[in-house]
């Protein structure tokens, strides 16, 4: 995916913590993939990510990179507290991709009034700063949008 | 495995400090305070006390409070990690080294300045001293996802969309809490009862939550005191056997943000210390005369109404809706107000009225109790007592 430059400057987001077991998903979004942990031993795919197969207990794993496009599975709309880095209200989903997998994205090009459950989505990989490149969620019917 | 738990050890005392929004003076003095109050309640010498458990998030170290009450030979200390869904781990730790032999009176204790110091409802961005919890919050707070409330909130709308449950259905929660609160003079928000339509003007938090379905946040103290049955007989109080007492934790399983579930809707960890607790007691739901389920957020009270077996899925709303929460009701819940309503202690004060309601002196006190069920913080790992009469 093209890697989309955040609009707006404010301050910056709250920064992820990343550790070995999760390195590889932050430096995929900066890489503009979206990338999921799939299991070497018996393939499947876990998120979040973890060093051991809950599955078969193997260690050993490699990744897909999805394709970005899921459904709604849930979300909010933040309103308060209002933080520097962010525009209210805020809405953020929990969306299943097309790959089986759930993973928390913001949502974007989308009136808050206008979310539900079950709309068709598509990532957008977004830069926010340097150091923070973020998986950005907007509806694949929407053409326009903020 | 039935019941080696149950009935070997009871709470012989209670005590608490004042609720407020400031308390005006350090954590470990309320700590000390509300020991020594539950202590005086049971009419033991804090010179026995032999044994202390506490939970995660309270920052009173346990020998700091030992030294305050005077103490002489601690033999026995816990600490339960996971925050308020450990509310009611301590009592059980008490009573499995009351059972076991290995300590005579333990003392379990929340002690907080919540309010004044931290307010959890502002959230978290930086500066998580677990680096577990810290990598497991990144795949959220870059978003924004940052507050207790707004974990909360990704289950509710799933909850709501699934079981066609709607906003007022939480808000009758709220209201019968404060309704409760309201007759109690301990309460925060004594003599201010609450409407439906005050819940639905109530400003949005993060939706679908209103500011009326997120508790208040709260300084204050309160400690129970546990010991072997048997000798709570002898005591001043009335004693408060307890029946069950349980941990859960389940199936990928994340603090406050288990969305990976095949059903998040459910809380699993829930029923799994339900299972246990009536299994320990030998009872049934139907054997709960009322019940402290932890309101943190009140979707949660809908899913561990479910979850402890008092309805079936998907239809607590209308269990409220028929009014069986309220006094009167088949399960009259939360009754000193909940934290929505008394205070926020973080299920310390539930397990107090829990005691109370068994004793007979709580101030909405529920006619012919025998059992009542005491639950904690859900969403997380969590834990629950079931307590009793002799």
């Amino acid at each position: 995916m093209n890697v989309i430059q955040a609009k707006e400057k404010r301050p910056p987001r709250p920064r992820p913590i990343i550790n070995d077991d999760t390195d590889f998903f932050w430096n995929g979004l900066k890489a503009g993939k979206l990338l999921i942990q799939k299991c070497t031993g018996c393939q499947v795919l876990r998120h979040p990510s973890s060093p051991m197969c809950p599955e078969c207990h193997s260690l050993d794993w490699g990744t897909i990179e999805a394709t970005g496009k899921g459904v709604i599975y849930s979300f909010v709309i933040m309103h308060h507290p209002e933080l520097p880095p962010f525009d209210y209200p805020n809405p953020i989903g929990l969306i299943e991709l097309e790959e089986g997998v759930r993973i928390v994205g913001g949502l974007t090009g989308i009136k808050p009034e206008e979310i539900k459950i079950g709309i068709p989505v598509q990532a957008e990989i977004t830069k926010f700063d340097d150091d923070l490149t973020l998986a950005m969620f907007r509806p694949v019917s929407n053409k326009g949008g903020n | 495995m039935t019941g080696s738990i149950s009935g070997k050890a009871a709470i012989a005392g209670i005590g608490a400090t004042e609720f407020s929004k400031e308390s005006g003076r350090s954590e470990m003095c309320l700590a000390a305070e509300c020991v020594l109050a539950a202590l005086e309640d049971a009419g033991i010498d804090p010179a026995e006390v032999d044994g202390i458990a506490t939970y995660t998030m309270d920052n009173n170290a346990e020998i700091e409070v030992f030294r305050n009450i005077g103490g002489k030979e601690l033999k026995f200390f816990s600490r339960t990690h996971y925050g308020g869904g450990a509310a009611c781990a301590p009592v059980m730790h008490a009573a499995m080294a009351v059972s076991a032999g290995v300590a005579n009176v333990v003392i379990c204790y929340r002690a907080m300045n919540e309010r004044s110091a931290y307010r959890f409802g502002r959230g978290v961005q930086k500066g998580i001293p677990d680096m577990t919890a810290a990598v497991s919050l990144s795949w959220y707070i870059p978003y924004g996802l940052v507050t207790p409330a707004s974990w909360a909130a990704m289950t509710a709308t799933r909850y709501m969309a699934e079981y066609g449950a709607v906003s007022e259905d939480f808000g009758r929660v709220s209201v019968a809490a404060r309704k409760f609160a309201s007759t109690n003079p301990n309460a925060w928000f004594y003599e201010k009862p609450i409407t439906l339509e005050d819940h639905q003007n109530s400003r949005l938090i993060v939706e679908p939550l209103h500011l009326l379905d997120c508790c208040m946040e709260s300084d204050g103290a309160v400690a129970v005191v546990v010991t072997e049955a048997e000798r709570a007989r002898d005591l001043k109080q009335k004693p408060v056997v307890i029946r069950g007492a349980a941990q859960g934790s389940c199936d990928d399983q994340q603090m406050m943000t288990s969305f990976y579930r095949e059903n998040i809707a459910w809380l699993s960890e829930a029923a799994l210390v339900g299972n246990q607790l009536y299994e320990q007691a030998g009872i049934t739901p139907d054997d709960i005369n009322t019940a402290i389920i932890y309101d943190h957020f009140t979707p949660y009270v809908l899913q561990q109404l479910e979850a402890y077996g008092f309805c079936k899925e998907g239809e607590a709303k209308d269990f409220i809706k028929d009014g069986h929460i309220e006094m009167g009701g088949s399960l009259p819940i939360n009754t000193h107000g909940g934290q929505l309503g008394e205070a926020y202690i973080h299920g310390m004060n539930g397990i107090a009225e829990g005691a109370r309601q068994v004793r007979g002196t709580s101030a909405n006190q529920v006619e012919h109790v025998e059992h009542v069920l005491v639950t904690a913080g859900t969403g997380v790992p969590t834990s629950g007592l079931i307590l009793g009469t002799l």
